[in-house]
């Protein structure tokens, strides 16, 4: 068959913060691009990114870019690349102006200046008082962001390609990636998207667990489709627990809630995160009030009739600050567990939230694999940003606040960077027929009608084995018998078959492309934290309960095959010194 | 819990029909989307959109017991039984409870929602008063659900001329944005028969829409003003 062709400059895939950032800034600059989505743009997930964007604007409080700097880089238990955490942080207050001009509806100060709030792990003065450096549209900013983003590139007249789900990247013979073998989801109709450059911003992975802050749609589309592609992830062991998702439910509750005042209690009623972090309390980073939580509920201060959570107090905030600053999770919690936050505490625990590791780029968004010398070879022309990739500016641990900002900041500088290599190759390459057909049967082997599994059970049970097998606390037996768990369900997947063989809109039939995308990001989830003996930030091992810097201060790398590779932190950044590891206190 | 689903694939149904799902008992709490992905599990053809599962992303609107609303925040207990679930009124349906809503998006770029600012950028941000930052509140948290233009008699019978209430509530989130520097030109493109004065005040999409929001009441503004630029 004939596979209908267009032809683009850039094609874009998928249109959060990340994508959208990129496709503005590529087509202010003439450049033609399209950006593809499964779903609408604004339904894509920075929509629910809740509490805000960290900049040092210092609207508040004293601030500049190297303390918030040294706080990411702390945060990431060193893990993090100094050089691109070092270059997002300077970018940071100009991307936040920018959002400002593009129309977002910042929340206010009496001055007239963006709001800021305080958020976790964030200090003035290299580790000293807390800082306030959020910048927040009441608690819907990546809504606010989404839509001005959507909206400025509709007056930028960027190609949408909306419904439309990416299969695979395509490429010629010589290995060069030119674009991507899409799906029409409305017509089920193939379409090859021919482009000289390619940006991945398909976001996270965190369906991977049962019990998850993340939409249905994050289902790392993106690195899995990179890993087919014959590159490595980066770092995936280090996926992110949101302290503070709704107890049972999962639905997020934003960490702005302690950054206007809300504190932790456990059934003693006491505020049990000043035992954990003397000084930042509440406000202590991710991974380490997410262990706190889940410590008192295993030694049983837990709430509730089962003692499975802990509560969330903001009642003395004040019904004025609650209804001005946080409606939306007064809203969520209401809907969800029937409290209304103004009278009474939440019910959390921590929650699947944020994928820290993904494909490997440098801080100009290109690509990079180890080659023979060096362990950084950028891929010419291939490019991803936000969520799916790792810069890596989270390391370990990202801070609440940081990831918006990563998907402005990198979206932005791989545009930047596209639009030069657009000037440099002008022509489109000739495609491998090759590679093509290798796409096409990923999406026709769901049209054997034979009879096997649904597909649905899989993904329950590959869920559950997750959150059983490779959760807040981790140790050697339990993440092996992980990855035996995830092979078997892997090979049952190969086996698994459709009911539903209609092309119109047959959703069954992207949820099954989704699973057997899920299926790969969880191998390089649960083997990756298996073979790193150590803990470091959201990584931690009962076994092994130290950070060892002298063997572990790597990346992982992990490949299709299940092979796994380390190549060194980048820990010397761009203009200043290095932050050289220390102990982790909070 | 029985529910009564609207199905139609337009490849192999000649004419649409309802299918009943009973799902026995189900958890307390549980929202009609769980309800829905779990009627999915036992017959996967049944095709709906769906995403965030908590109310941001808009994904999941759809008729419900006779009432536009999104599916992930709707609680099953408030719901008299069998639960009957139709796609979003008044759109070309494609496939079950997913409805064409190019038009309602065209209807969107239309009123050019984004900010207009020309003058030269300043090199921080540009200022605005918390007193004119609360202007915006209950206008820009539309997630573009479609709930309320698709309940629109006004929308149903010039959905092609009447720019319906989701798209005039975004005109009227920028015109009242003290930021933006386009309101005359916003005013005049308003004007005439159809885009905005087709609205009736009949208020069915304050009555359904998912995050409180009253287009009424921003069409009003948009009048109001209009009025005072004539005089």
């Amino acid at each position: 068959m004939t596979i209908p062709k267009r032809q683009f400059d850039t094609l874009i895939i998928g249109a959060g913060g990340g994508g959208l950032r990129a496709a503005l800034q590529l087509a202010q600059a003439d450049a033609s691009v399209a950006v593809v989505s499964k779903v609408f743009p604004t339904r894509s997930h920075t929509v629910a990114a809740q509490g805000g964007v960290n900049a040092a604007l210092a609207n508040v409080t004293e601030d500049n870019w190297h303390w918030h700097m040294f706080d990411t880089v702390k945060g990431s238990d060193y893990l993090g690349d100094q050089d691109s955490i070092e270059y997002m942080c300077r970018a940071a207050s100009r991307v936040v102006y920018e959002l400002e001009h593009f129309g977002v509806p910042f929340s206010r100060l009496d001055t007239g200046k963006i709001y800021q709030r305080a958020f976790g792990g964030q200090s003035q003065n290299f580790g000293g008082a807390q800082a306030t450096r959020t910048c927040a549209a009441a608690d819907r900013t990546g809504h606010a962001i989404l839509h001005s983003l959507y909206q400025q590139n509709i007056r930028a007249k960027t190609h949408f390609f909306d419904e439309y789900f990416a299969i695979d990247l395509i490429s010629d013979d010589k290995g060069f990636i030119l674009g991507a073998l899409v799906m029409e989801i409305e017509t089920g109709e193939p379409l090859l998207i021919e482009a000289k450059s390619t940006l991945i911003a398909t976001g996270g992975a965190g369906q991977l667990y049962r019990t998850t802050t993340n939409a249905l749609i994050n289902t790392g589309d993106g690195m899995a489709m990179t890993l087919r592609a014959g590159i490595p992830l980066q770092d995936m062991e280090f996926f992110q627990f949101h302290p503070t998702g709704i107890a049972g439910r999962g639905m997020l509750i934003t960490e702005g809630v302690r950054g206007e005042g809300g504190f932790l209690v456990n059934s003693d009623n006491e505020r049990f995160m000043e035992r954990y972090a003397p000084n930042a309390k509440d406000l202590a980073s991710r991974d380490i009030v997410s262990r706190a939580i889940a410590i008192e509920v295993r030694e049983g201060r837990g709430c509730g009739p089962d003692k499975d959570h802990v509560l969330l107090k903001i009642d003395h905030l004040g019904a004025d600050v609650i209804k001005k600053r946080l409606p939306g999770i007064r809203q969520s919690s209401i809907t969800f567990v029937k409290i209304d936050p103004i009278y009474d505490p939440i019910p959390v625990y921590p929650t699947a939230h944020y994928t820290m590791g993904g494909i490997p780029t440098n801080r100009y968004g290109q690509i990079v694999v180890p080659e023979k010398e060096s362990p950084e070879v950028p891929i010419p022309g291939l490019y991803a940003a936000g969520e799916c990739a790792c810069v890596s500016v989270h390391g370990a641990n990202r801070l609440g606040g940081n990831s918006l900002l990563d998907i402005l900041v990198f979206g932005r500088a791989a545009a930047n960077h596209i639009i030069g290599y657009l000037k440099e190759n002008r022509y489109h390459r000739p495609l491998s027929q090759e590679s093509v057909d290798k796409a096409m049967q990923r999406l026709t082997r769901w049209d054997d009608k034979s009879p096997g599994e649904s597909v649905d059970e899989i993904k329950n049970e590959l869920k559950k084995v997750m959150e059983d097998h490779c959760s807040v606390f981790r140790d050697k037996q339990v993440l092996k018998d992980g990855i035996d768990k995830v092979n078997v369900l892997s090979d049952r997947l190969t086996d698994a078959r459709l009911t539903d063989h209609s092309k119109i809109f047959n959703t069954a039939r992207v949820e099954a492309l989704e699973l057997e995308n899920l299926m790969d990001i969880a191998k390089a989830t649960v083997v990756s934290a298996h073979a790193r003996e150590e803990s470091r930030g959201a990584h931690s091992r009962v076994d092994f309960t130290e950070r060892d810097d002298v063997h572990w201060l790597k990346h992982s790398l992990y490949y299709l095959d299940g092979q796994l590779e380390y190549k060194p932190v980048r820990t010397k950044p761009l203009t200043v010194d290095t932050f050289p590891p220390k102990p982790r206190v909070y | 819990m029985k529910l009564k689903i609207y199905r139609y694939n337009p490849s192999q149904d000649q004419k649409p029909k309802m299918q009943e799902f009973d799902l026995g008992e189900t958890a307390p709490g549980m929202m009609l989307l769980e309800a829905l992905l779990q009627c999915k599990n036992s017959d996967e053809s049944l095709s709906f959109r769906r995403s965030c599962g908590e109310g941001v992303c808009g994904s999941d609107a759809m008729n419900i017991n006779g009432r536009n609303g999104l599916a992930c925040i709707t609680s099953v207990a408030d719901l008299k039984q069998p639960i009957v679930i139709r796609p979003l009124p008044g759109r070309p349906v494609i496939r079950d409870l997913i409805v064409d809503l190019s038009g309602f998006y065209q209807q969107y770029r239309t009123v050019k929602p984004y900010l207009v600012y020309n003058d030269p950028k300043p090199e921080v941000e540009i200022l605005q008063s918390p007193e004119d930052r609360d202007e915006l509140d209950g206008l820009y948290e539309c997630i573009l659900c479609a709930c309320c233009s698709t309940a629109c008699p006004s929308f149903w019978w010039n959905p092609d001329k009447f720019l319906g209430p989701a798209a005039l509530l975004q005109a009227w989130r920028f015109i009242a944005d003290t930021r933006d520097q386009a309101t005359e030109e916003r005013l005049a493109s308003l004007d005439g028969p159809y885009r905005m004065f087709r609205c009736h005040t009949i208020m069915n999409c304050v009555e359904v829409c998912p995050k409180g929001l009253n287009p009424t009441s921003a069409i009003g503004k948009i009048r109001q003003k209009m009025l005072k630029q004539s005089l």
